[in-house]
């Protein structure tokens, strides 16, 4: 089917586009045809001596000039470009696309085979894959999880063995493939109070200088208002739902009161986006296994 | 036959005649553009941009966005294994003007809809070394100060009505008078930060595998 809207569109563009071929070839006659009295001028004279020659044009550039015409032609016949016509090549940039990506693809796809067929554990020992997976870690994970895998504020650091929703490969790979989505609800609702309480009691988990009568107030409302329900009644968290262990001395957002107030005034909302669709899955088991290894690395 | 030297010495005639052969590529490369499916029928899931997303559209433009970044990701493996599938002409039938750049000091922002969180968004706007050391983008954290209603959005009902008459020009499905009359309303208290990513974040979703 036509991709114009009439066919008018179609004889328009090849009319045009002919009679502009057309007409290059007739000026090409017609200067060939033309007798031309060498050493005549124009009757112009500019700057005293600068005369205007009426002379033939170079053999050279009339050559070059019937060659582009030659190619005009040769195009239009392989290639789309004269109206609705496809060309003789069928060619089209979707195409081009196609081809160029099927072909990278059957040339690594014995290397990624090799590699689905290895678990991700042997995967992350191997040389040859986890400089696959550094690469491609480089271009789709390093804008939240820094170049160096250390993270920022909000976007966790992969290389401590710290997790929020587990570092075993299968938790690994689930992330990857379908993200996840950490909600910590706000709860300013407290008042201001109960909340200074909270974050003394937070601080004091992991051994951060506290006001103790503060913290154990704290300790009741942590319980009382549902903290430990996603974090769990030691505080050490739970990987089912992304909820981060408060002993310890990783802060995904920091550990100042005035942040730990911040958090629990304000919630918090952390999502990793699912890339099982863009990726596929032999990407998704290379950096299954990368994220893997660098997380070895602090043992 | 006309003479060269005729056509040299009519000033009006040589005007007319040059006017003419100066056309004929616009005639050919760029009119018929305005006659074909691929380039006037939005893609399926080509929406026109809502109130908040036009509002952010407006800051993406004031700021010169395009001056580092492109919208236009070509049919070349490099290209689409980074970013995603390549750009077709019916996506952009509701940006006008376009914003396909032609100069990547930053990435391509075409398919940047759902890329990252619009908590990623926000810090990294704010300060692009706070998640991305080697960054070389300014800071934009003044856009986090602005409500959008006293800048972009203070005449957003203007431009609806605007963006639909360019669409009913072309018979494609634009606002409803509710999406219009909701607009101010829509945009609430969001500040130019909020709306911006808004528009970010629905970029080349049509055609994105990376769901929202």
């Amino acid at each position: 089917m036509s991709d114009f809207v009439s066919e008018f569109w179609n004889i328009y563009v090849i009319v045009i586009t002919a009679a502009s071929v057309f007409a290059c070839i007739a000026l090409l006659y017609v200067q060939s045809k033309a007798t031309f009295t060498p050493g005549k001028t124009m009757g112009h004279v500019w700057d005293e001596t600068l005369e205007e020659y009426n002379n033939p044009m170079p053999m050279w550039w009339s050559w070059l000039f019937l060659i582009t015409v030659v190619f005009t032609v040769v195009y239009f016949v392989l290639y789309p470009g004269l109206g609705n016509m496809k060309g003789l090549l069928g060619w089209t940039s979707a195409g081009a696309h196609k081809a160029e990506v099927e072909k990278m693809d059957a040339a690594v796809k014995p290397l990624f085979d090799k590699y689905m067929a290895m678990d991700v554990k042997a995967v992350a020992g191997d040389k040859q894959a986890m400089e696959m997976g550094k690469r491609l870690y480089l271009t789709y994970c390093m804008q939240c999880h820094g170049a160096d895998a250390r993270g920022a504020k909000g976007f966790p650091n992969l290389t401590d063995s710290d997790w929020l929703y587990g570092g075993e490969p299968e938790q690994i790979k689930e992330t990857l493939n379908n993200g996840r989505m950490g909600v910590m609800p706000p709860h300013a609702q407290l008042g201001a109070d109960s909340v200074k309480d909270l974050a003394n009691y937070v601080r004091s988990l992991s051994g951060l200088p506290n006001d103790s009568v503060r913290s154990a107030k704290g300790k009741e409302t942590f319980a009382a208002v549902g903290c430990s329900g996603c974090h769990g009644a030691d505080a050490k968290g739970m990987h089912a739902l992304g909820a981060p262990n408060l002993t310890d001395k990783i802060w995904l957002y920091g550990s100042s009161e005035a942040t730990i107030t911040e958090t629990i005034n304000g919630g918090r909302q952390n999502k990793m986006p699912a890339w099982k669709e863009f990726l596929g899955d032999a990407k998704i088991h290379l950096l299954t296994g990368y994220v893997y290894s660098v997380s070895q690395g602090a043992k | 036959m006309l003479k060269h030297e005729q056509i040299e010495k009519s000033v009006g005639l040589l005007i007319v005649l040059t006017l003419l052969v100066v056309s004929v590529g616009g005639l050919l490369e760029i009119v018929p553009l305005f006659y074909q499916k691929s380039t006037t029928t939005p893609v399926e899931g080509t929406k026109p941009y809502s109130a908040v997303r036009l509002a952010g559209r407006d800051i993406y433009t004031r700021e010169g966005c395009y001056l580092c970044h492109s919208q236009m990701i070509r049919p070349f493996r490099a290209e689409t294994e980074r970013y995603g599938h390549y750009s077709v002409a019916g996506e952009f039938v509701y940006d006008h003007p376009f914003q396909w750049g032609s100069k990547r000091t930053g990435p391509d922002l075409h398919r940047v809809g759902g890329r990252y969180s619009d908590e990623w968004q926000r810090a990294h706007l704010m300060n692009p070394r706070d998640v991305v050391p080697e960054s070389n983008m300014p800071a934009f954290a003044f856009l986090a100060e602005t409500k959008a209603k006293d800048s972009v959005g203070v005449d957003i009902v203007a431009k609806m009505e605007l963006m639909r008459s360019y669409a009913n020009v072309r018979g494609i499905p634009t606002y409803t008078d509710e999406e219009i009359k909701g607009a101010q309303a829509a945009i609430g208290d969001m500040t130019e930060m909020d709306v911006l990513i808004a528009y970010l974040q629905g970029m080349g979703t049509a055609l994105s595998t990376m769901k929202q």
